[in-house]
């Protein structure tokens, strides 16, 4: 039964596979990858409501009881990831059928972006650390693929400098394996989690988990976000706001996964390090938002923001902390997906990069200009949108865990966000309009539809946040009770 | 035999970072091959090296090697090898257009 599991990953895959034989179809390209990034985010909807009712779910791979096999554990804060990165990357995908880049089509990117979603979902559901490396491995290798894809020149040299960053984090993935495999003899996390409470993280483990927080941050782009705007900026629409919406949040998860569930017992020294951490990616990215004037940069740089702001909640260590940061990722994924799409469109429709080359854009596109408005405020955390109850928590985590000048920190940085958004509109939308009616391109209905879906699941989770209660509160629950995993994930009925 | 290996590893290292500060892309990508081999050995090292005989159940054994760090490692192998094809491919392909192999005249564009 809990074979179930295993569908997110399997599915991209068998589908990533199979369309390698349809190069020259691209209409059975879009719309099967579309049907099955679907097809993927009932099953995890299914189970999610199914792990909320019985627990955590978990396949032995091979029969193999842990901790000797490969397992996958669902317990609620992975399926609940898992169902919002299969939607919205269903989402990019229908962006991307409707844009229609024939260069790309024809070179595989649909394969590409289900085998990443297979590689993001395969994370976020597996037991091991190895086959997290490996799960991180299959992601990368797609994303180098679709980041290279059309090889124009800009695209190649950015390809470089982030091929060559993620073979170096990779590389110190494997460092910490190896160190951990060493001093604990096991791979399993639970297992792990097991035996560092046994001996209680003494100072060597201490120092591995700083590997790991390295080997996370840069993934995630904590601190070490420098390759971030360079790379996400010269990608086409639909493949950056894939990019945009999964990748980070990826190391954002293994980052709480593993400082909720194996590294926790220190939390003077790590939380304290990842709280620092989180202001300097917030001060950071604060400043990179209101720097730019080029959109894309502006864009790049707000999912750095993001990304301090939802460690915030894992620097808080309390258990309205970590929900608020649940919360805020799923929020987060859904946000940057719309707004990288906004902003994909928008160069699309004008060709200009520089928000103060345009002006009047509402005139010829009313709706983007409506939805670009909502997107700006959501993003801003202004209720009633989905943003607000993530912020709302995360800063009630942190003023909880009388870390008040963090809690400052990240809503001034809201602030930043919204100004920069804000001003985006304020310039690109409003004013003269600089395009007659005549002249203007046309804006296919077909790539407004994924906009039209974000902006209404945004909204919809933000007036309807109760929906979500259940599923966020039980995945905080996990998280701050290792035991709960632990049980869920060793024991042998 | 594990310290020898070990310093082995250092050596390697070693090399692989004065090949990744250079500045020409195919020692780059040669840098990072013999880093992720460095990897390799010492995953193998910390599992260690002379546990016993091979992980057969068998009579008159008393100990077995740990076969773990060999699978992790085939699978890392195979793993490193489609890195290092992708990233060759990706600067043959960046040399044909951009004309150059030298990472100092690829920073950055005209426009920032």
């Amino acid at each position: 039964m809990n074979n179930i599991l295993v569908f997110p990953m399997v599915i991209p895959i068998i589908a990533g596979v199979s369309l390698l034989f349809f190069r020259s179809y691209p209409s059975i390209q879009r719309w099967s990858s579309f049907i099955s990034l679907l097809v993927v985010f009932f099953i995890s909807i299914g189970s999610l409501e199914a792990i909320r009712r019985n627990g955590i779910m978990r396949l032995d791979f091979g029969g193999w009881a842990p901790p000797y096999g490969i397992t996958f554990v669902g317990d609620s804060f992975a399926m609940l990831l898992v169902s919002t990165a299969s939607l919205v990357s269903a989402l990019c995908v229908l962006y991307a059928a409707f844009a229609g880049d024939k260069k790309r089509e024809g070179a595989f990117q649909y394969p590409f972006m289900l085998l990443l979603v297979a590689g993001v979902n395969g994370a976020f559901l597996t037991g091991d650390l190895f086959n997290l490396f490996v799960c991180f491995e299959i992601m990368l290798l797609a994303s180098y693929g679709l980041m290279t894809l059309g090889g124009e020149k800009k695209q190649l040299t950015e390809g470089i400098k982030y091929v060559l960053i993620n073979i170096l984090s990779s590389w110190f993935f494997l460092l910490g394996i190896a160190y951990i495999y060493g001093t604990l003899g096991t791979l399993n996390l639970a297992q792990l989690s097991q035996r560092i409470a046994e001996a209680g993280q003494p100072p060597m483990l201490t120092t591995i988990s700083i590997l790991f927080l390295v080997v996370f941050s840069l993934k995630a782009g904590l601190v070490l976000y420098f390759w971030l705007p360079g790379s996400y900026s010269v990608l086409p629409t639909a493949i950056s706001a894939l990019f945009a919406a999964l990748l980070t949040k990826v190391g954002v998860y293994a980052l709480i996964r593993t400082f909720t569930l194996l590294f926790y017992h220190e939390p003077g020294i790590t939380h304290t390090i990842i709280g620092w951490m989180a202001l300097i990616t917030l001060v950071g990215g604060s400043i990179g938002v209101i720097a730019f004037v080029d959109i894309r940069k502006v864009a790049a740089y707000n999912v750095v923001v993001a990304i301090g702001f939802i460690l915030v909640g894992l620097a808080a260590n309390n258990e309205i902390g970590i929900q608020g940061s649940i919360y805020y990722l799923v929020h987060d994924i859904v946000i940057k997906a719309l707004i990288f799409l906004l902003i994909g469109t928008i160069i699309y429709l004008t060709g200009i990069y520089r928000l103060d080359r345009m002006s009047g854009l509402i005139t010829n596109y009313p709706l983007l200009g409506w939805i670009f408005l909502l997107a700006a405020l959501s993003l801003g955390g202004v209720p009633p949108f989905s943003g607000f109850v993530g912020k709302l928590m995360v800063g009630q985590g942190s003023i909880t865990a009388g870390q008040y000048f963090l809690a400052f920190a990240a809503f001034a940085s809201s602030l930043f966000v919204l100004y920069s958004v804000i001003r985006i509109f304020l310039n690109m939308f409003w004013g003269q309009p600089m395009v007659g009616k005549l002249k203007q391109v046309h804006l296919p209905f077909g790539m407004m539809v994924p906009l039209i879906f974000l902006a209404v699941i945004t909204t919809a989770l933000g007036f309807g946040m109760n929906a979500l209660t259940p599923y966020v509160a039980d995945a905080s629950n996990v998280l701050m009770n290792p035991e709960i995993y632990i049980e869920g994930a060793l024991e042998n009925e | 035999m594990e310290t020898l290996i070990t310093l082995l590893v250092g050596v390697l290292v070693s090399t692989a970072t004065y090949l990744l500060l250079s500045k020409n892309l195919i020692r780059i990508v040669l840098g990072t091959a013999i880093l992720s081999h460095a990897v390799h050995l010492l995953l193998m090292t910390m599992g260690g090296l002379k546990g016993g005989s091979v992980p057969i159940l068998d009579d008159g054994t008393e100990t077995y090697t740990d076969a773990l760090p060999q699978a992790l490692i085939l699978t890392a192998i195979v793993i490193g090898f489609a890195v290092t094809a992708f990233f060759l491919v990706l600067v043959y392909r960046t040399y044909q257009s951009v004309g150059t192999d030298n990472l100092n005249e690829m920073r950055g564009s005209k426009d920032e």
